[in-house]
Order: structure tokens, then sequence, then C-alpha cells
């Protein structure tokens, strides 16, 4: 089979290479033939030999640990919709749930896959290079921090805009500042805010009729907790959720972001291939914890007294922290650096939440701030290591 | 005795096809060759013709900028060849050799009751001065310097290395007087590099600052040892020269003979019975190879020839010769064919530091790795990864963001003068984005090279 697939590639890639009738092509070939196979491609100058792992096998490995994110998600979805329309007989079987879900989730993924490859191939084409495996995280990333209602041309638009303005003008994959699936979720919610925000956007079909649910609301356990610290109240409601709910994760959220349990999956997956940084993962949750614990130690209202650890398994907090703030080239590039920054993104996050009335999830602001932020830690950190090697110099003479 | 340098980062890469203990005599060849692109930082003036007798010693060009250095011929016969390449740069100076080697006799005297002119002098005179190699930049060191020390590793800890303490078994004496020369030249001290545990030749030597270094590859990098004995600062001049070459130094002044016989090992999967070979510097590649004996001689491109290690040695021509730098010839297998979805597969015969594969769970398994690149080439994307093999105190993903945009300021702050090439092969060895590390590194010290001088 394998060397049958070989002819008929060698056959057809002719046509594509430059000069070939569909020679403009040749990047998408590419990408497809590499797809396929391992290039028979030689090391020419410097080692001989090299690592088997390259960037497909990272970015699938993301891909994988993703999995059970998506999956619960798709899951949850279903389950979130059947006690919204008071269909319990539903909400019991899961597999219904799960592929109610599964229809609703996948063309979000299939629209942000078409535009955002397809940007990426258009400019590797133009560029005349390889087409990088990046986006085939961002491009599964992004639908995941969606709210499952937004609809899927400002999907296709955020894509669009993530991928041309967080990535391709700073000059592609390994350039960019901010990370690019987030530049979509703060894309729809600054421009298309009334579209996405509000209680109705996080539950699938909530607005087109039907039998709700008495008292249900649609609202995230953080909306509930903005409600009750804006009525001033003296306990918290969190919509009749509690913190185990959170942790498995069956409360409404963005899609990826609900199950805390699911998440920490991936995070295993990501630590144990070393594919992202255990560092920055741990400082990020030491952050949210350490705010959290500093508006105990302060009081105030009932928000600033919370548990501390009820941060780390609210909203996107979790999946921010192993998913977004690790991803390499947007955070920190020194291992002190991620540590730092990780600290600042957990702390930031609790901040934004706890004190900013108007929006109740901090994650995906703190993140971006800091990837601001990352160029100028790395800088110190590394100003350091020149400081050391100036003093040598000094005391040597 | 030193307290034990403890190294954590790095990889020992196993590879299949490690040489036997055992030394093969290869008689005088037919051809010897002396390639002026082997000595780093020189540019080669023309001493002989095509049609001259030579002797061992013998002088066949000089350096154009600093003429007193002297390339010598390591056999006696007629200068066969002069190739030229492009703008007829010298390529290479072929001899035929005599069976029986006739020397050149150079007037030396016990090193210990000698000067440091008089040392330097024989040296230059009769062509051992390139062996020695200085740092920053790793070229041919200058003979007006006094360096601050000189380093000698003792250990290589490259995959399928020789060892050392095997080879040099029988040059206690050589070796001995080789490193009395040394400390003739330096003002300073002259430190040897061994590997912690190890009980052979080199630990008895007494003239020499002894230090033990525990880890793995690049433990035995000169330039790892230098940094963690007495680190190269700005304006700093330090000189390396290998172990083996000490006792080509030691023999000339024990007999006032050129005599460049070395052992070197003949390594890698692709030989029949890998094995140490004695045989003359500047002997042919091929020649050396085909007498340890080569699988799958007769298709052609199926193996890649490697002067050196795996890591850091330069690919040989059909046409190439043994350098007077490299103690080792590796033979692996060329990696030009495809692999059906093979960045997916669980691939249990390829190695990997990764987790994604599974070799780190059979840490003894040795392999038999091939020269395919095992992906495409893109930015660089994952951090962190590459500091885990450089035991240096080196950002070395800063290092190189500075050499390849030629900022001279920024290489020189992030620690430029204390590597070589070879100490980033393992970063570029590990890297899934296959970026050429080691020529990015090259570039940026040949920048420093013509903008600093």
């Amino acid at each position: 089979m394998e060397t049958q697939l070989r002819k008929i590639v060698d056959k057809i890639k002719p046509t594509f290479s430059k000069g070939g009738r569909l020679g403009f092509l040749h990047s998408t070939f590419d990408a497809f033939e590499t797809f396929l196979f391992v290039p028979n491609t030689v090391t020419k100058r410097g080692s001989h030999i090299r690592d088997a792992n390259d960037l497909k096998r990272t970015m699938i490995i993301v891909i994988i640990a993703l999995l059970p994110a998506l999956l619960f998600g798709m899951y949850n979805v279903g389950y979130q919709h059947f006690a919204a329309v008071a269909d319990p007989a539903s909400q019991a079987m899961w597999f219904k749930c799960w592929w109610y879900g599964f229809v609703r989730m996948l063309p979000m993924i299939l629209v942000s896959y078409v535009v955002g490859l397809g940007i990426e191939f258009a400019v590797a084409q133009h560029k005349g290079e390889e087409v990088n495996e990046g986006f085939l995280v961002s491009g599964l990333l992004i639908p995941m921090i969606m709210p499952i209602d937004v609809p899927l041309w400002i999907l296709a638009l955020a894509t669009a805009f993530a991928v041309v303005f967080g990535k391709e003008v700073f000059g592609g994959t390994g350039m960019n500042v901010f990370n690019p699936a987030l530049l979509a979720r703060a894309f729809v919610f600054f421009a298309y805010t009334p579209k996405i925000s509000g209680e109705h956007v996080w539950i699938r079909g909530f607005e087109k009729g039907g039998a709700y649910a008495d008292g249900f609301s649609g609202a995230t356990p953080l909306g509930y907790i903005n409600d009750s610290v804006a009525a001033g109240a003296q306990t918290l409601d969190f919509g009749g959720t509690t913190p185990c709910d959170w942790f498995w994760g069956f409360i409404p959220g963005s899609i990826g972001e609900v199950s805390t349990f699911c998440i920490l999956i991936g995070a295993v997956i990501l630590i144990y291939t070393g594919v992202a940084s255990w560092r920055t993962m741990l400082s990020v949750f030491a952050g949210g914890l350490i705010m959290g614990w500093i508006f105990n130690l302060v009081g105030g209202n009932a928000y600033m007294e919370m548990p501390a650890y009820y941060h780390l398994l609210l909203g996107g907090f979790a999946f921010g922290a192993v998913f977004m703030a690790t991803d390499p080239v947007t955070s920190s590039q020194t291992n002190a650096g991620k540590i730092i920054t990780g600290l600042i993104i957990g702390m930031l996050a609790v901040l934004i939440r706890v004190v900013n009335p108007g929006y109740p999830e901090g994650m995906m602001l703190a993140i971006l701030f800091v990837n601001a932020l990352a160029p100028l830690v790395d800088y110190c950190v590394v100003q350091v290591n020149v400081r050391n090697r100036k003093k040598r110099l000094k005391t040597a003479k | 005795m030193s307290k034990v340098i403890k190294l954590k980062r790095g990889l020992d890469i196993r590879l299949v096809g490690e040489a036997e203990k055992t030394v093969m005599q290869m008689p005088v060849a037919s051809s010897y060759a002396l390639i002026p692109d082997s000595f780093p930082g020189i540019t080669p003036k023309l001493l002989v013709a095509q049609g001259d007798k030579v002797k061992a010693g013998t002088p066949l060009f000089f350096d154009k900028a600093r003429p007193q250095i002297m390339f010598t011929s390591p056999v006696s016969g007629t200068v066969a060849e002069i190739r030229r390449g492009e703008k007829r740069r010298i390529l290479s100076v072929v001899i035929n050799a005599n069976a029986v080697v006739e020397y050149e006799t150079f007037q030396v005297s016990a090193p210990a009751k000698s000067t440091r002119e008089k040392i330097t002098e024989v040296l230059l005179q009769s062509g051992l001065w390139p062996f020695i190699i200085q740092r920053p930049y790793g070229i041919v060191a200058n003979p007006t310097d006094t360096p601050k020390a000189i380093f000698v590793s003792g250990f290589d800890t490259a995959p399928l290395a020789p060892d050392m303490n095997f080879v040099l078994k029988d040059e206690y004496d050589n070796l001995a007087t080789g490193f009395e020369v040394l400390r003739k030249l330096t003002d300073g001290k002259v430190h040897l590099g061994l590997r912690n545990g190890d009980n052979g030749i080199l630990n008895r030597l007494t003239n020499v600052e002894q230090h033990l270094f525990e880890g793995p590859h690049p433990a035995g990098n000169v330039g790892i040892q230098i940094h963690h004995i007495d680190p190269i600062n700005k304006d700093d001049v330090v000189w390396t020269v290998d172990i083996q070459n000490v006792a080509v130094i030691g023999r000339l002044f024990n007999t006032g003979k050129v005599d460049m016989h070395k052992t070197i090992a003949v390594t890698g999967s692709e030989v029949v019975a890998p094995k140490y070979v004695s045989m003359i510097a500047g002997a042919s590649i091929e020649q050396v190879v085909i007498a340890a004996g080569v699988k799958h001689q007769n298709s052609g491109d199926n193996f890649r020839i490697i002067l050196g290690n795996v890591l850091t040695g330069t690919k040989a021509d059909s046409d190439g010769y043994i350098d007077l730098y490299h103690n080792q010839v590796t033979v692996i297998p060329e990696g030009n064919k495809y692999e059906l979805l093979g960045w997916l597969a669980p691939r249990l015969n390829k190695f990997s530091v990764s987790h994604s594969y599974f070799s780190w769970l059979m840490p003894k398994k040795k392999y038999d790795l091939d020269t395919n690149l095992n992906g495409g080439k893109r930015a660089l994307v994952v951090t962190g990864l590459y500091d885990r093999y450089l035991p240096m105190d080196i950002y070395p993903l800063y290092l190189l963001k500075a050499c390849i945009a030629g900022d001279i300021d920024k290489m020189e702050d992030l620690g430029i003068y204390e590597v070589l090439p070879e100490d980033f092969a393992l970063c570029e060895f590990v890297d899934p984005s296959k970026t050429d590390m080691q020529a990015v590194i090259a570039d940026g010290i040949n920048l420093m090279i013509k903008e600093l001088s």
C-alpha cells in the first residue's frame, strides 16, 4: 500500500512542482505530501543525525491533549441544552447529549479550519514557503473557547482576523506576539459584544423558544457571581452549581473550558511529553491562588472572601493556564521568565474577575496582556546573565 | 586532585557500531593529502610543485597572514597533484607515498630545559603548530600570543567516540613530553579534563592540572570544560590541543621526527567490524574505511562517511582525507527515503528525547540512525528545550538569534567567545524546527572575526 501510494504521489508531483501546470499550488501540494510521508530530505550541514521529533508531531500532541476537553465539551453542550428545555430523559442519555453537541460543534471546527488554513496556505504559497503546522492547534482552540451560540460568520471573521493580524503580519508562525486563538476570542468579544455576551449564548437553542426549565437562566457560574456582587449580596449565588460541578464540568461556559478534570488530563499529556511547560502551568495556578488568598485577607465583599481555589475551577482559568499561557511562541522563553509571567497571569486573571464588575472573566485579557509583557520579562532575565558575564570580566582584570 | 565537576545537562546518544577494542595496523597507503580548508582560519601559500620529492616534515604550504606557520607533509614521497577549485583556490596537496617513510630531522632538546622561543620555533618549522587552536573562534593559534591557559580534553563523549585511554595506552612518554612542551607555551596552567571514574594512562600524567568531569555529552567538549574551569572573558586568549595531538608533539620532542601516526576509531552501523585503526594522518578516508569493511558496498549512495562523529563531523567525499584533528570516522546509512505518516507512527526504532516517542523507556537500547532530517525546516517555535542540552551558563536561543541578526554587541554579551559550533550540536540534534544551528554559530563567529580584526 505504501509503495503504491508513493507511486501515485510521485506521478502527480511534477504537475505541482515549479514549472508544472499547477506549479502555483506547490506549497499546498507539499503540505499534503509531507502530511502523508515524512520527506526524504537528508541532513546537509551540521549534525548528520536528527531527533525523530518534528513540529508536526509536537502539534499533534497538543491536539490529542485537547481531545478530552473537546469531547466533554460536546457532551456538555447537549447536557446543558436538554437541561434548558427540561428534557431530563434525553439529558440522562450521554450519547444523545454528546451527539447533539457534536453536530453543533462540527460546523464551528470546520469553519475555523477552512478559513484559517485557507489563509495560511495562500500566504505560504505567496511566500513560496512550506505550510506551518501551527494553525492545526489554533484552529481547534478557536471554536473551543467560543460560546456554542456564536454565529458561524462571526467565527469565520474572528479566525481570519486572528490569522492575518495575529500571525501573518508579524511574519507567520513563530513570530507572533499574541496568542492567535485568544486574539480571535478578543476580537469577537470587543467587536460583537451583544452577539456573544449575556446569558443566552452559552446554551444551544435557548433563544428559539421552547419549554424552558423554571428558573433556568443559562448564565455561567461566573455570571451569577458577578450579578450577586453587583446586587451587593452577602452570600454568592453560583446558580445552583457546586465546586464539584465546576471540576467535572457540568456548567454552562465556552465549549472547551468547562471541565477542569478533562483539562487536567490534557495537562498531564502535555507535561509528560514535554510539549508544554509545567513551569508556566504551575505558576499560573499558583498566581491565581495567591491573588485569591490576598483577597481573602483583605476581604470587603462576598466575592473577595470566596475560597481562593474556586477561581481555579471557574471559567476559563484552567483552560487558559494549560493550553493558552503555555503557547511557546507568545509566552516567555526563559525558564525564570515562565515562572514570573505565569504568576502574573494567574494574579491578573483573578484581579480582573474580582475588581472589574463589567467583565466576569479575566483570563483572556490577563494572558493577552502578559503576552505583550513577556519579551520585557525575558529581557530582564537574560540581562542578569549578561551582567554576570561582565562582572566576571571585571573581577578577572 | 580537584573536586568532580558534575554536569547534568546534555545527552548521550547510543548508536550501533561502537569500535571494538582492537587496533588494526594499516600499512602506508599509496596516497595522502593535506587539505588547507581543514585548518581553521588560514589562507595557504604553496611551497611545493607537482613532482617535488618530500619527506615527512617537509613544508608543503604556509599561512599567508602568518608566514611562520608551516604545514608539512605527513609522509615521504612525491607531490602527485595540487588540486584547485574555483579562482584557483587550493583544495588539497596530494602526495604519493613511499612504502617506507623517510623523516626530516628537527633539532630538539628536552622541553623542560628549552625556552619558549625555541619550542615555538620547532613547532612552527615541523608543521605541528596548527595542532594548537585558539579560543575564542577556534582558529589556528597565533604564535606571538601568550595564552592565559591551555586546555586539553582527555575524553570524548560524542556518539561512538573513541576511548582516549585505549588509543593512547602506549604513549605515556610522548604525552608527558607533549604536556611539558605545552607548559612552556603559557604563563598560566595547562588543564587536562578527565572523565570521573576512568583510571587509565591519562590519570597518571602528573605535569598537568587534572579536572574530573561527570555527566553526558558534551562534557567531553573542551569548550564546556573551559567554561567550568576558567571561563573565557572578552579579550582573553586560551589555547586548546587535541589529546592525541599532544602525543604527536611529544613524539617530535622525543625523537626529532614528525611522526603523524594516530589511532582512530572507525565506527558506525554501516561498518562490518567497527574497530580502531592505526594509520598516518592524511590517509585517504576511503582506504581507511575499506580496510575496516563497509556493508552494502555496492549500492553506492546508501551510506554516508563522516570524518568525525555524527554530531559535528564533516561529510567526506570519496576522495576525502583524514585531517589532523579528528580521531574518528563514522559510517551511517543515508536516510533518503520516504516514510508513510511517520510523524504520527510510534516509530520504535527512532530515537527522540521527546516523550512523544518511546525511546526514553529504553535507555539501554542502541539505535541505528540514518541521515534523514525527520521533518521539515520551520521557524523556531519551542522554548526551554535547547537549554537542557548546553551545560553552560548561556541562553542558547538568545545567542542563536543574536547570530542570526548579526548583532555583534549582543553576541558578545551573550557569550559568543565561549562557544564553538560543536557545543550547539546537541541543540541542533533535538530541534524539532530542524534549524542548522552549528552553521548559524559558525557564521556568527566568522562575523566576529571579520568585524573585530
